[in-house]
């Protein structure tokens, strides 16, 4: 599919290979727009008895065909350029299908190299299987144990800046030769390792790991101290998934022949997008993905982007882990009734077993979206951890900063800087009434100032991560608009804006004003109290909003200060906030759950609750 | 007919069954196609590469990395024993030297004259696979391992742990909701897989350890006894490396849930039969169930072949697997097109179940197929 070459590109389609299910969807330039207009899906077909991916892809894409009544297969291949009512003018996909791509990277320093080696692999979109370091308090041959028992799908090896001494990394690809690794999927090629370390060790690497490894080197990761050079890695890392690993798996060669660009592993591409977006419209993003086994978070903050796995925090196979790293009482805290907990254990328990079941009764999906506020929550603190300066920078210090404790490696999440919220996944995107969704992400992220919230409706930002990438020069313009085009208009499900004063105003009454004026040019004024949850109820649609604190309330422009913006209503509407940060909940049972209550009542999250 | 998919737990009584039995690198195999094989046969062996030592000769003798090959004793290829020496400093007129010997019996795998550090190599470890079933090799995969071919009664469990084991079956319970207490395990059931009904608790279960019982089967266990167990939490449904000798089979699932009629039935009439079970259990993409295999002689076979899975249909027996009326067993009345909305607010395909003569909508999801021939 290599002859596009069009003024307009008006029908594209885009697949994403999951692990149990292939997604396709159609996009189309109607009346001056792109917008999504038809979705199909089928099982994945990696595994036997079929063993070819492009069997799942072509069903997904006749699905669709069925739908919009255009020709898009002929034979066993997807029709491109189009043409009158048949064809394709571009078509991409993601793939996370068996088990996505699984590294281990290694640095000289866990916090330094090892970090940034980590940051390089997880922002490719792979999952990082364990990080190697010298100071890591590992022996070697504990290391090497590691190494084999893992099988990973590609190491990164980085390690010292440039210049420096060269002895800690050779010992690192020491420690991979002994150890010989062997690739996850198959006996037949040598493992790919990109080196990204101290330019200086290049020549003893080779002559270390040159025979026994597929060995590529870019540049250095952390050329010095104080700067980190991810891109290179991470392209190197997209360039081997596709020449090494894709290769392996059934018939991916097929289905690379057939893309305009290039297979991205699927959370690679959402990174993409997300970092697209908060580019695009100058903000700061925070993007969450709960599954089933991980819980992804992406995030842009001063212009750095940022991605963390939580590899046993889900919904259903990890369920039980989220109430182990949890605590029992963590995850009661959120149910507004008594329960036996050792039922309750058990309950969990057989939610993990049987992982496809669904929540029939009020009380069943309380306690579901009580764990997916924990799983959420714990995801969330190690991204903060995550996602910081970098580590062991030198910081001139002057008289003024004597009183200000600020190190390196502190966290770049700042929650009265971010500017929007986007939840997917089951819990989030599927939740019965939008404001569960909406009261979720507030609950578990613990937005401050001024927050955007919005999901995604049909988790389609890994296909629009890859379209906004397209590199081919023809077409990778108009492909990039139609992706923001159908992001803002037909991925995302806007919730609305919440507005999370902060401060120590516990117990106080007013502790907020608000003017808000619609488009319609009806206005609104409300004086809120600490504790209070409010909804105003509003279609998205730009709201005039004049915010003045009290004395010691922080709204989002510092400590007293008023805030006059522009903010947006959504599917739930407008959220007051004033119950501070962090929440406090009561020891005693009855008031806790009285509260609890009355936030659920003001969100409307559940029908009346008789448990 | 109306019909839907949904995953389901085999109770076969009589099926063939395949077991492959495979070695984690390349080996030498112990059978040919067509012979007969005991659990215990060795079918396949091979030696894993030992374990790797490194050891920093140029730090422990206090030379230059680059130096280090004029030191050594023994070369990279050789073979070297457990206080040989290995490299030496020349001293100060023989005196004052300085030397590194051998921690293990092994090879000088590599030197490294950047690091200073020298690769030992410990013997290989040898590695066997057995056939855990009674059979007959049905097929070789070269260098690799064996496909055994057996005929039998085959159950699946929901959740096990422990790996493979074998022992006589033994019903110790009148009947599926008793409970299995520790009173009723005693060193009689040494080596035998005692069935149960619908619950055995922690104290039970270590009383079947210290009795050495091979395996349990039973409808249900508290997830939370399993701590003490493993003397962890299981945070994800991966199990079977567990080095317990009493092999744990779940049924139903968590808490004290009556095992299906089917399966005691099923297991009580083979009572006294040689069976092997494994508590292995991996519940992600390519799930994994622990499962109980009682070969049986071909002769004893009716004939009768397992039925094709059709999934869901009017008739169907099913299991709830989800509370309300979880573990409760029903006939499927009807299977309506349209979405429904629960009581929770989720629109989903449902199925309409009678239960002890009550008719309930639940979920397709939350509905297990019980698999019978």
């Amino acid at each position: 599919m290599n002859n596009t070459n069009l003024d307009t590109i008006s029908v594209i389609l885009a697949t994403d290979c999951g692990s149990t299910t292939t997604k396709a969807i159609l996009i189309e330039f109607i009346d001056g727009e792109y917008r999504l207009t038809y979705r199909g899906e089928a099982p994945t077909t990696v595994e036997a008895p079929f063993e070819d991916v492009t069997r799942g892809v072509l069903n997904a894409t006749m699905e669709v065909e069925e739908l919009s009544g255009r020709k898009l297969i002929e034979g066993d291949n997807i029709i491109s350029p189009q043409k009158d009512n048949s064809g394709v003018d571009i078509y991409i996909s993601t793939s996370s299908a068996g088990g996505g791509l699984q590294m281990m990277v290694a640095g000289v320093v866990k916090s330094m190299t090892g970090e940034s080696a980590e940051r390089a692999a997880l922002g490719a979109g792979s999952i990082v299987m364990d990080v190697l370091a010298s100071n890591d308090g590992r022996k070697p041959h504990e290391k090497i144990t590691r190494i084999r028992q893992l099988r990973p799908d590609m190491i990164l090896l980085s390690g010292g800046i440039d210049g420096g001494t060269t002895k800690h990394v050779v010992e690192l690809a020491e420690i991979l030769a002994a150890a010989n690794p062997q690739p996850r999927l198959g006996q037949n090629y040598k493992l790919p390792v990109i080196y990204a370390g101290n330019k200086n060790a290049t020549s003893d690497i080779k002559n270390t790991l040159g025979d026994l490894t597929d060995l590529d080197v870019t540049e250095n990761i952390r050329p010095i101290l104080e700067q980190e050079n991810l891109k290179p890695s991470r392209d190197k890392i997209h360039d081997l998934f596709m020449e090494h690993v894709m290769q392996q798996a059934p018939g991916y060669k097929k289905l690379m022949s057939w893309t305009d660009a290039p297979i991205m592993p699927t959370p690679g591409a959402v990174g993409a997008l997300i970092e697209m977006v908060a580019e695009k419209e100058n903000i700061s993003v925070v993007g969450v993905d709960i599954g089933g086994a991980t819980t992804d978070i992406f995030s842009v903050f001063q212009k750095q982007f940022n991605r963390t796995v939580s590899a046993n925090l889900g919904m259903s196979y990890s369920i039980c882990n989220v109430l182990a790293e949890a605590g029992l009482s963590n995850v009661l805290r959120w149910v507004p009734f008594d329960i036996n907990e050792k039922e309750l254990i058990n309950r969990i328990g057989n939610k993990m077993i049987r992982p496809t079941t669904v929540p029939q009764s009020i009380e069943e999906l309380v306690i579901e979206q009580a764990i997916a506020r924990e799983a959420l929550r714990l995801s969330f603190i190690q991204h903060k951890e995550f996602a910081v300066n970098l580590k062991g920078v030198q910081k001139e210090r002057t008289i003024s900063d004597t009183f200000e404790q600020s190190t390196s490696g502190q966290s770049l999440v700042n929650m009265m800087e971010l500017d929007l919220i986007v939840g997917s996944g089951g819990v989030l995107s599927h939740a019965p009434r939008r404001e569960q969704s909406a009261k979720m992400l507030i609950d578990s992220f613990l937005p401050e100032g001024i927050t955007a919230l919005a999901v995604d409706s049909i988790f389609m930002m890994p296909q629009l991560g890859v379209m906004a990438n397209i590199e081919k020069k023809e077409i990778a313009k108009q492909a990039r608009i139609a992706a923001l085009e159908v992001f803002e208009k037909d991925c995302l499900i806007r919730l609305g804006t919440c507005i999370a004063p902060v401060g120590n105003f516990e117990g106080k009454k007013n502790i907020l004003k608000a003017i808000l004026e619609f488009s319609s040019g009806e206005k609104k004024e409300i004086s809120l109290d600490s504790g209070q949850l409010l909804m105003i109820n509003a279609d998205y649609q730009e709201i005039d909003i004049l915010l003045t604190p009290s004395s010691g309330v922080d709204v989002g422009a510092g400590v007293n200060e008023e805030v006059q913006t522009k903010i947006y209503g959504g599917k739930v509407g407008v959220i007051f906030d004033c119950r501070g940060r962090p929440l406090k909940f009561s020891s005693n049972t009855n008031e806790r759950i009285s509260k609890l209550e009355n936030w659920s009542s003001a969100l409307e999250e559940y029908p009346i609750l008789e448990v | 007919m109306a019909h839907s998919y949904t995953p389901g737990l085999k109770v076969l009584k009589s099926t063939e069954i395949l077991k492959e039995r495979r070695l984690p690198l390349k080996g030498q195999l112990e059978c040919k196609t067509g012979d007969s094989v005991k659990p215990d046969d060795i079918v396949a062996k091979t030696d894993l590469p030992g374990n790797v030592q490194m050891i920093n000769v140029a730090n422990q003798l206090n030379i230059d990395a680059s130096d280090i090959e004029n030191y050594m004793i023994k070369a990279a290829g050789e073979s070297i024993n457990k206080d040989d020496l290995m490299a030496e400093t020349k001293g100060l007129f023989g005196f004052f030297k300085s030397s590194v010997f051998s921690p293990v019996d092994g090879t000088i795998e590599s030197i490294s004259n950047v690091t200073g550090q020298v690769v030992l190599r410990e013997s290989p470890i040898p590695v066997e696979v057995d056939a855990y079933v009674k059979g007959e090799i049905h097929d070789i995969i070269p260098d690799e391992g064996v496909v055994i071919k057996t005929n039998g009664v085959f159950i699946q469990g929901i959740f096990g742990i422990g790996g493979e084991s074998r022992g006589r079956i033994k019903t110790i319970v009148d009947d599926r909701n008793t409970e299995i207490t520790a009173e009723m395990i005693t060193d009689d059931e040494k080596g035998n897989i005692i069935i149960g009904g619908n619950f055995i608790g922690l104290e039970g279960f270590k009383k079947a350890i210290n009795c050495e019982v091979a395996g349990i089967v039973v409808g249900g266990f508290n997830y939370y006894d399993l701590d003490e167990i493993l003397g962890y939490t299981l945070g994800v449904a991966i199990t079977g490396s567990e080095e317990i000798i009493t092999s744990l089979i779940v049924t139903e699932g968590y808490g004290k849930i009556q095992m299906s009629q089917q399966t005691f039935d099923l297991l009580k009439s083979h009572d006294g039969k040689f069976a092997s079970v494994n508590g292995a259990t991996q519940i992600r993409a390519g799930v994994i169930r622990p499962e109980i295999i009682i070969p049986i002689n071909k002769s004893a076979v009716s004939g009768e072949q397992s039925k094709e899975t059709l999934g869901m249909m009017v008739g169907s027996l099913v299991r709830v697997i989800r509370s309300p009326n979880f573990g409760k067993i029903g006939t499927v009345k009807l299977l309506p097109s349209e979405l429904r909305k629960m009581e929770s607010e989720t629109l989903v395909r449902t199925a309409s179940v009678e239960i002890d003569g009550d008719t309930f909508e639940i979920p397709r999801s939350n509905l297990e197929v019980v698999e019978t021939d």
